[in-house]
This record gives structure tokens, sequence and C-alpha cells, in this order.
């Protein structure tokens, strides 16, 4: 329905466009839109892939956060003002190019792209897993520990439990920013979807055409993930925690 | 049974302060195996500190304090085995509002006793069974009432099978008709011979279950007694204020 709306809106509003080039009525239009979709998988991949790694990373960041000794949450400190600071951009160029000049490893499209979005990402879940466990009552922690656990156990088994349903929104935030993010590491040559259209114009001169079936692209998957998002929070009960303590 | 034990609980001229404010003032107490001391006083008087300070969520800093033949030290290792043998049971519950009440049970005693999920549920539906709820095993706390979320709360402690219970204000936060069924569970642990020390106001359960009564008042010990002298001849004025208070509420 959205989707068909765009498309008229796009079409009626101005009729220099000539949407044959990506029609699936016409055999050219079907090889163009093939090929557009055909990046759907590595912007995929390597979202889910940098998203997996800055979730992790995240965590052992967000951790010294909050602890006692003040060294640790100097490190935390750190660490998220430092990578959130530097754009997106210029660290994937400096992680492609640069990576092999100072420490001699040469990463290639997919992983240079994998490595640099989820190392800016994962200042920004650190903090989001910080605000997350701080947003748990001190009481709960205390009676993981006055049943017996250690430190770790009750982060693992009683806090982190309920501070990720908390931040499931805000997880689903940082991936659908990641998906747009990656992007960007089209730059470096990586096929994904926003490299195919830009070989697609090169070719068919029709930017603007090509350009809104990206964006429409895009949607669709940032759409999907808000959908699994929001499924994910039900079926994690979150509603369950207002009450009871 | 040998007649010379060591206390369950031992303080020694324990002090505590928050920042600079000095919240516990030279506290001396000691709990023997299988008593029940009850402590009272008005509030922000130190009895929740004192209780944290015996499982060690507070540290003192100075003076002693020996748990179980354990003295309280900045060791760790200590730390965790004082707090597998002491239980303790908050005014707010705090239950686990993630994990069902069966989970609530068996998660200490899974990975902290090391006990199989089988023997660990087994004892479970043992302590749901005493606390009069096998029946909510299943529930989620939220699904619970206050007295029920309470009981579940004191089975949780039990199924760690600990040398001493600590109750902080245990009933403060239930509607006055769950009170009852809270406190008949905690005389029923009482009557067993469990050593408890209790933060309550509830004098009817102090005068049927308590050995020793401590009322406290500005981070001091101010008076200690059996139940029938503290109620009946209180020895200070304060005292005796505090009692007439609660008592005609
Ligand atoms: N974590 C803390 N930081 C600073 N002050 C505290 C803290 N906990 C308790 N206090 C203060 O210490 C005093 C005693 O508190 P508490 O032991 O909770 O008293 P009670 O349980 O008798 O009401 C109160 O004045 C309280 O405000
Ligand atoms: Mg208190």
């Amino acid at each position: 329905m959205l989707l068909c709306s765009i498309l008229l809106l796009t079409g009626c509003g101005n009729s220099n466009l000539k949407w044959y080039v990506v029609s699936p009525a016409t055999e050219q239009g079907r090889i163009n839109l093939k090929f557009l979709l055909s990046g759907t998988k590595d912007t995929l991949l390597m979202s889910l892939l940098a998203l997996g790694i800055s979730i992790f990373v995240g965590l052992l960041i967000a951790i010294p956060g909050i602890a006692r000794q003040k060294p640790l949450r100097a490190t935390n400190v750190v660490y998220v003002e430092l990578v959130r600071s530097i754009p997106l951009l210029p660290l994937i160029l400096w992680v492609y190019y640069g990576l092999p000049e100072i420490a001699g490893v040469q990463l290639d499209y997919f992983w240079a792209g994998v490595f640099a979005l989820a190392l800016s990402d994962s200042a920004f879940e650190a903090e989001i897993f910080r605000a997350g466990i701080q947003s748990i009552p001190k009481g709960q922690s205390e009676a993981g520990r006055t049943v017996g656990l250690n430190y770790f156990q009750t982060m693992w088994y009683v806090v982190l439990p309920q501070a990720i349903r908390r931040i499931l929104p805000a997880l689903g935030n940082q991936f659908a920013y990641m998906v747009k993010m990656s992007a960007l590491v089209s730059v470096i040559g990586l096929q994904e979807l926003t490299r195919r259209a830009n070989e697609l114009i090169v070719t068919e001169y029709r930017a603007l055409e090509i350009y809104t079936i990206l964006i429409i692209e895009y949607l669709v998957i940032i759409l999907i993930i808000g959908q699994g998002v929001r499924w994910l929070e039900r079926k994690m009960g979150s509603d369950e925690l207002n009450a009871g303590r | 049974m040998t007649t010379q034990q060591q206390p369950a609980v031992l303080m020694e001229d324990v002090h505590k302060w928050f920042g600079n404010f000095h919240v516990l003032k030279a506290i001396n107490l000691d709990v023997a195996v299988g008593e029940r001391v009850v402590i009272c006083g008005p509030s922000g008087s130190g009895k929740s500190t004192v209780v944290r300070c015996i499982n060690y969520l507070e540290r003192h800093q100075q003076g002693r304090i020996v748990v179980d033949g354990v003295e309280l030290t900045s060791n760790r290792k200590t730390a965790a085995r004082i707090r597998s043998e002491v239980g303790m049971v908050f005014q707010q519950f705090n239950l686990f509002p993630h994990l069902s009440v069966l989970q609530n049970l068996t998660l200490g005693p899974i990975h902290s006793r090391g006990l199989s999920q089988a023997e660990a549920e087994e004892r479970a539906m043992e302590y749901l069974d005493r606390v009069h709820i096998p029946e909510q095993a299943d529930k989620r706390p939220a699904q619970l009432s206050g007295g029920q979320q309470q009981r579940v709360a004191i089975a949780r402690s039990l199924c760690m099978e600990p040398k001493i219970m600590l109750f902080d204000e245990p009933t403060s936060a239930l509607d006055p008709e769950m009170i009852a069924e809270v406190l008949d569970v905690m005389i029923e642990l009482a009557d067993e011979g469990m050593t408890m020390v209790v933060v309550t106001h509830e004098m009817g359960f102090a005068r049927r279950a308590a050995d020793k009564m401590v009322f406290m008042d500005e981070g001091q010990i101010v008076e200690t007694g059996t139940p029938d002298q503290f109620f009946d001849a209180p020895e200070t004025e304060r005292c005796r204020q505090f009692l007439q208070q609660i008592l005609h509420h």
C-alpha cells in the first residue's frame, strides 16, 4: 500500500520519470530489478553481523561503566566518547585503506564494512546497555546476591534479562540505523544495495527512478525489522515487568 | 547439643558512616543459634542498615561482625559464603519479575549450591508447600497478591537452606488483610527453631515469637530485653514513647 502510493506520487508528480528501467513488465526492467535486489544479501548480512558484534562489544564496554571503581568507569567513558565521535565514512575509509598500512591487515570490502560499522555502533550500544542496566532497581541485584549468586551470575540471570527487555526498542533503533548507515560501505566497493543502484545508474542514466527503488528497498527492510522487534517485545512480555517488585 | 556454641551473629562496636552521616554508632548485638531477635525503632534509626551489614550488602567501617563463625572482611569469597548462609527477606519482596515462581526459587540452589534442575525443583516445591502456595509455582510474580509474593520471597530464601534468616520490615508494604498470612509463615519458621533477625513493628508477632527485643534510635541500640520486660516495663523514655505511638495506631 505504502509503496504503491509512493510510486504513484512520484510518478504523477513528475511526468519525466521513466519507470520502464525498473518495470517488471519488460525484460530489461526485470534484469535491472534483479540486479538492484542482488545487493540485499550483503546489506543484510553485513548489518546483522555488525549488530551482533557491536552488541557483544557494547555489553563488554557497558559493564565497567557501572563499576564502583573509578578507573574502570574511566575506561568506559574514554571508549564511548572516543568511538562515538569518529564519523562513520572516514572510519570506513580508514579501516579499508589505513589498516593495511598501519597493522598490515587488509580486510576485504565486506569485513572492513562489518568492522567499521560494529566499532562505530558499539559505543552507542554500550550507552544503551548502561542505561538499561542502571534502570533495574538495586533490590534486584541485592536479591540475586542474597541467594548466593556472584556478581556475574547476578548480571547474567537477574539484571541483564530485565534490562534487555527494556532496551529492545532502542536496540531496534540501532539496527535500523545500522542498515541505513551500511550504505556508506559502498564507497569502498562492496556491492550492497546502494552500490548496485549507483552501478545501474551509470549504465541506465535514470538516477531518480533507481534511487527511488533504492529508498523503497531500505524502507521495506526497516519496516520488517520494526515488526520483528515488536514481535520480540510481545514475546518477551515486557509488560509483565511493571508489576511485582 | 553443645552448651558452648558460638553465636550465629556477633556485632562488636560496629560503626558505619554514609559520607559524613554517622548511621551506626557502636552497635553491640549478639544472636545465639536458634534465637529470634526483633529490632524496632523509628524510621531512619538504622535498623535496615544493621540487617544489611549482617549479610554484607553494606560494609561497616569500624568494629567486628562475625556471622556463623566467619568475620566479615572485604574478602569476596567470605562475602559470597556468608550470603549463601544468610537468607534475606526485603520489604519490597524483590522477586525476579522475568522468572516464574519456581524459577525464582531454583536460581540460587542451581547456580550457587550446584544442585541439578530436578533436585532444585523438588526442593522448591517442598518450600512452596511450607509457605502454603504450591499451586502458584508456574505463575509470574506479578500475577500474585502482595502476601503471596512475600511468601514466595521467604520460600526463595529458605531454598538456600540458610542458617540465619533476616527480615527487613517484611509486612510493611502489604495491605492489612495480607499481613497475617506472612506473619503466620514466619511464626511457623520460628517454631521450627530458625535463627531469625526481624525488623518489624508488628508487636503481636514480637510478643509471640521473639526471644529478644532490640530498640534502636538515631543509630544506636537504646534498649534490649525480653519481650515481657520490653513491653511491660520499658526502661527508657524514648522507648516508652515509641511503644505508645505504635500500639495506639
Ligand atoms: N545508601 C545510603 N546512603 C546515604 N544514606 C543512607 C543510605 N541508606 C540509608 N541512609 C540513611 O541512613 C539512615 C538509616 O537508614 P535505615 O537503616 O534505612 O533506617 P531504618 O531502616 O531504621 O528506617 C537514614 O537516615 C537513611 O536516610
Ligand atoms: Mg528500613
